[in-house]
């Protein structure tokens, strides 16, 4: 079909014959296919230095080290797709992960959990109040929601871990499970990975989502609520920011203010922008973000095998955000700053 | 006159000049011929090639083949910067203004006059003052005035200041009249003149009839990318120019069947927002109403509140009968009204998402069940108003920012077929879009109203306002100056009643 109706219709940058293998290329996506190669060498290149990378018990440990920040990568997915950012998905996950083991305490696993989702779901509601009401750019709303909901944390906790789940039958489940052989936490991961892809690809709000992010005042003139758009999203990413706050809580044993979420914020922007998501808006898709949160997950694994000072891992992820972006720019034909095209 | 030239007179020659983007045909072995000591107007449609033609004599973009000649010599710019070293400036329609600083420093912007690193305002404010008054502009800019504070045609008057001091020998006019009143043509007019008398070549970019009779020497006709020829001013007529720009018989691409027309579908009664004042109109079912007037009539405004995109502060809306308040573009949508914005890539369309989702992006909710969307229902809906408007695109799923202006125009519309809206309120709806998919636009159109929709075009070209409509409704200012059947319809009325009051008042 390529060929015979691509002749009278003019395309630019879409050749008019297409090979198999270009085909295939366009099915899975450039973008993929370099993250699936970028997998493949890294793995190569770290099991060939320390062949204990490929033991089942590591690969375990790396689908395990990233599901906190895969959750994070997810929502943040979604946020720039919807043409925003959130900065506050760190701090939401530090203040739910302290506030589920402090509701856990007095009201037991069940309260805590959804106790700590609401209080989630409530951050990432104010943030997008001081987006939509105030007019405020969501880079700004939570950078400021970053420092406040960690100075909440702080506030509520002293400032110290709180309380102590590791007896839980329903924490430790959370942290050392399995289903068929399988840890729960690669399942959370995967469960929430499913539905936010169904979400954006096969539903009607997934798609507005799409369009908010693709040109807002079209979505507008087009009968979407996108004030409705903007706080649904934060919401949701500020309740899937808390669920990966409980499960740093039941990972650790306690509830945690700062530490274990700190940065993740700034983790979940690098793979959200290295599997491809336009940092305009408009534009991404579940599975590069989740080959990226790979690619991160072995970089990070694979650095500490080798034994690599963990402060060059602070140096490598922002090394690849940037190589991220402009990678992107460059394709999108983006002109320089500065100079004349 | 103090505006004397420090460079030799120079002609400009471009030859066989050929720009493509991507299989996109912008123009054809075009030759131009900018001669010294004269005024060259340079006409064409929109899409005709004109803005392309004169990006390349900038440098922003380069030929894919042909060439340039000043004074016998071949040039070929690279950049922006060479194109002014070789003594061309471009004065642009929407000039670039830093907004918070200084009309000085925005005339000397990239080459500030500084001592050692140092700028002295002083010094910049009085050379500024002395280079206004050079080029008659004192009386209308104060050096000191920041940008953000300027009238688009003091930003224009910037733009032009800016280029003179360099000194070129090419001068190039984008339609510079069209934010301008009548004293400030007059003045540019002058300005022009005396540019002329120096012995500079201008070349001059104009819609507007007249202005090109009135002060220029050659015509050079652009269509669809290609030169179509040249007439000196002296020896041709509006009508052979016309007939060179539209290169088909008019009254063919406004063929219209014109109904009877039914009830009323949308009715103002005098309704206000903040930009427009006591406006009653109305458009009735198979009628096609055109607003006519001048860019900042009201117009763009009024149709955003019939979309419910604007506040309505006064005055009754009513759709089918019934009073409306909208507080959303989506209460309009459910009462029935579509939106075809002007700014179509701003506004309109999701640039970076495929032709079938910009289709579907307002029947989402018939499309679905439970919330997910029924994708074979969608593709179906996609191939059918792809066939049933022609829409040429390799497929559905091509990206609509690789489509044609025409074509994009074509997929705003299937938005509102898809939707069956029974209001349709098309702004502008064919700028930007070469002279077929025009003619396939107005065929659109009058299906639509042989279908029984109610349509409310906005346009700022007479012709298409004069072929298309039924009636014609003349706003200015923001209220409505007069109604026209299309029978009684002239271009003399319609502009009458869009600018008869606005050059009394200029002139008072």
């Amino acid at each position: 079909m390529t060929t015979t109706l691509a002749k009278h219709a003019p395309a630019p940058g879409q050749e008019s014959r297409e090979r198999p293998i270009a085909r295939a290329l366009r099915t899975v996506g450039v973008q993929n296919i370099s993250l699936i190669a970028a997998i493949i060498a890294l793995a190569a290149a770290i099991g060939s230095q320390n062949s204990a990378f490929f033991l089942a018990s590591n690969i375990k440990t790396i689908g395990m080290a990233v599901t906190i920040s895969g959750l994070l990568a997810l929502v943040q997915t979604v946020v720039i797709i919807m043409g925003g950012i959130d900065l506050s998905v760190g701090s939401v996950a530090g203040l739910a992960s302290v506030t589920s083991a402090m509701i856990f305490m007095n009201a037991g696993s069940a309260a805590s959990l959804v106790g700590a989702l609401a209080i989630g779901a409530v951050c990432g509601v104010i943030s997008g109040c001081i987006v939509v009401f105030g007019r405020v750019t969501p880079m700004i709303a939570t950078l400021a929601g970053l420092i406040a909901f960690k100075g909440v944390a702080q506030l509520v906790s002293n400032g110290r871990a709180q309380g102590y789940t590791g007896a839980d039958p329903f924490y430790a489940f959370l942290a050392r499970g399995t289903l068929l052989g399988v840890p729960t936490l690669i399942w959370v991961l995967v469960l929430v990975a499913v539905l936010i892809h169904v979400m954006l690809s096969y539903t009607k709000v997934g798609r507005n989502i799409y369009a908010v992010g693709g040109n807002d005042t079209a979505a507008r003139l087009s009968g979407i609520n996108i004030n409705r758009y903007i706080l649904g999203v934060f919401a949701l990413a500020g309740t899937i920011a808390a669920l990966a706050g409980i499960l740093i809580t039941a990972r650790t044993g306690s509830g945690q203010p700062i530490s274990g979420s700190e940065g993740l914020e700034f983790q979940s922007i690098t793979a959200a922008a290295l599997g491809g998501v336009a940092l305009r808006g408009g534009k991404g898709s579940i599975g590069g973000t989740i080959l990226a949160v790979i690619l991160l997950g072995i970089l990070l694994n694979g650095m500490s095998l080798l034994g690599v000072n963990p402060f060059w891992q602070n140096l490598a992820q922002g090394t690849l955000l940037v190589a991220a972006v402009v990678i992107q720019q460059v394709r999108n034909g983006e002109r320089r700053v500065g100079l004349p095209k | 006159m103090t505006l004397t030239p420090t460079r030799p007179r120079a002609d400009l020659h471009a030859h066989g000049i050929s720009k493509s983007f991507g299989s996109v045909r912008a123009l054809t072995g075009v030759d131009l011929v900018l001669p010294a000591g004269q005024v060259t107007a340079l006409m064409g449609e929109n899409g005709a090639g004109k803005s392309t033609l004169l990006k390349i004599l900038t440098g922003d973009y380069q030929p894919d083949a042909g060439t340039i000649e000043i004074a016998g010599r071949p040039v070929s710019f690279a950049t922006p910067i060479d194109s002014r070293g070789a003594g061309v400036r471009v004065i642009a329609q929407e000039p670039e203004i830093v907004p918070f600083v200084s009309v000085a420093e925005n005339i000397y912007v990239g080459a500030l006059p500084s001592r050692a690193g140092v700028v002295s305002q002083r010094d910049l404010r009085e050379r500024a003052a002395a280079d206004l008054a050079r080029f008659g502009f004192e009386g209308f800019l104060d050096p000191a005035t920041r940008g953000i504070d300027l009238s688009p045609a003091q930003r224009q008057m910037v733009e032009i200041v800016r280029a003179l001091i360099d000194d070129p020998q090419i001068v190039c006019f984008d339609e510079p009249t069209s934010s301008l009143s009548d004293a400030e043509t007059r003045m540019l007019f002058d300005l022009i003149a005396r540019l002329r008398a120096e012995g500079r070549a201008v070349g001059y970019v104009s819609h507007r009839m007249a202005e090109i009779f009135e002060i220029a020497d050659t015509v050079t006709v652009l269509r669809d990318g290609a030169l179509i020829g040249n007439r000196a001013v002296a020896e041709t007529s509006v009508n052979e120019v016309v007939r060179m720009m539209v290169g088909r018989d008019l009254s063919a691409m406004y063929e219209r069947n014109r109904q009877v027309p039914g009830e009323i579908a949308l009715e103002l009664e005098s309704v206000s927002t903040r930009d427009v004042t006591e406006i009653s109109l109305t458009v009735r079912r198979g009628e096609v109403v055109a607003l006519a007037g001048l860019v900042g009539a009201g117009r763009t405004e009024l149709a955003l509140a019939i979309a419910g995109d604007r506040p309505v502060t006064a005055g009754t809306l009513k759709v089918h009968g019934t009073a409306h308040r909208f507080t959303s573009p989506a209460d309009a949508i459910a009462a029935g009204i579509g939106l075809a914005p002007e700014e179509r890539k701003a506004d309109a369309l999701i640039m970076v998402r495929t032709v079938r989702d910009n289709i579907a992006l307002a029947v989402l909710d018939t499309l679905s069940r439970f919330g997910f969307v029924n994708r074979r229902d969608e593709r179906k809906l996609a191939e059918r108003y792809i066939a049933a408007l022609r829409i040429r695109t390799p497929s559905m799923g091509q990206l609509v920012q690789n489509l044609s202006g025409g074509n994009q125009q074509k997929v705003v519309l299937a938005r509102w077929l898809a939707r069956q809206t029974d209001i349709l309120v098309l702004d502008e709806p064919t700028r930007g879009v070469d002279v077929g998919a025009k003619a396939e636009i107005y065929a659109i159109t009058d299906d639509l109203a042989a279908k029984g929709v109610a349509v409310l075009v906005i346009s700022s070209e007479l012709p298409e306002v004069l072929g298309l409509a039924d009636r014609i409704v003349v706003m200015r200012e923001g209220r409505v100056t007069g109604e026209l059947d299309h029978a009684d319809a002239t271009e003399e009325r319609i502009l009458t009643l869009a600018i008869a009051d606005h050059l009394s008042s200029e002139g008072a």
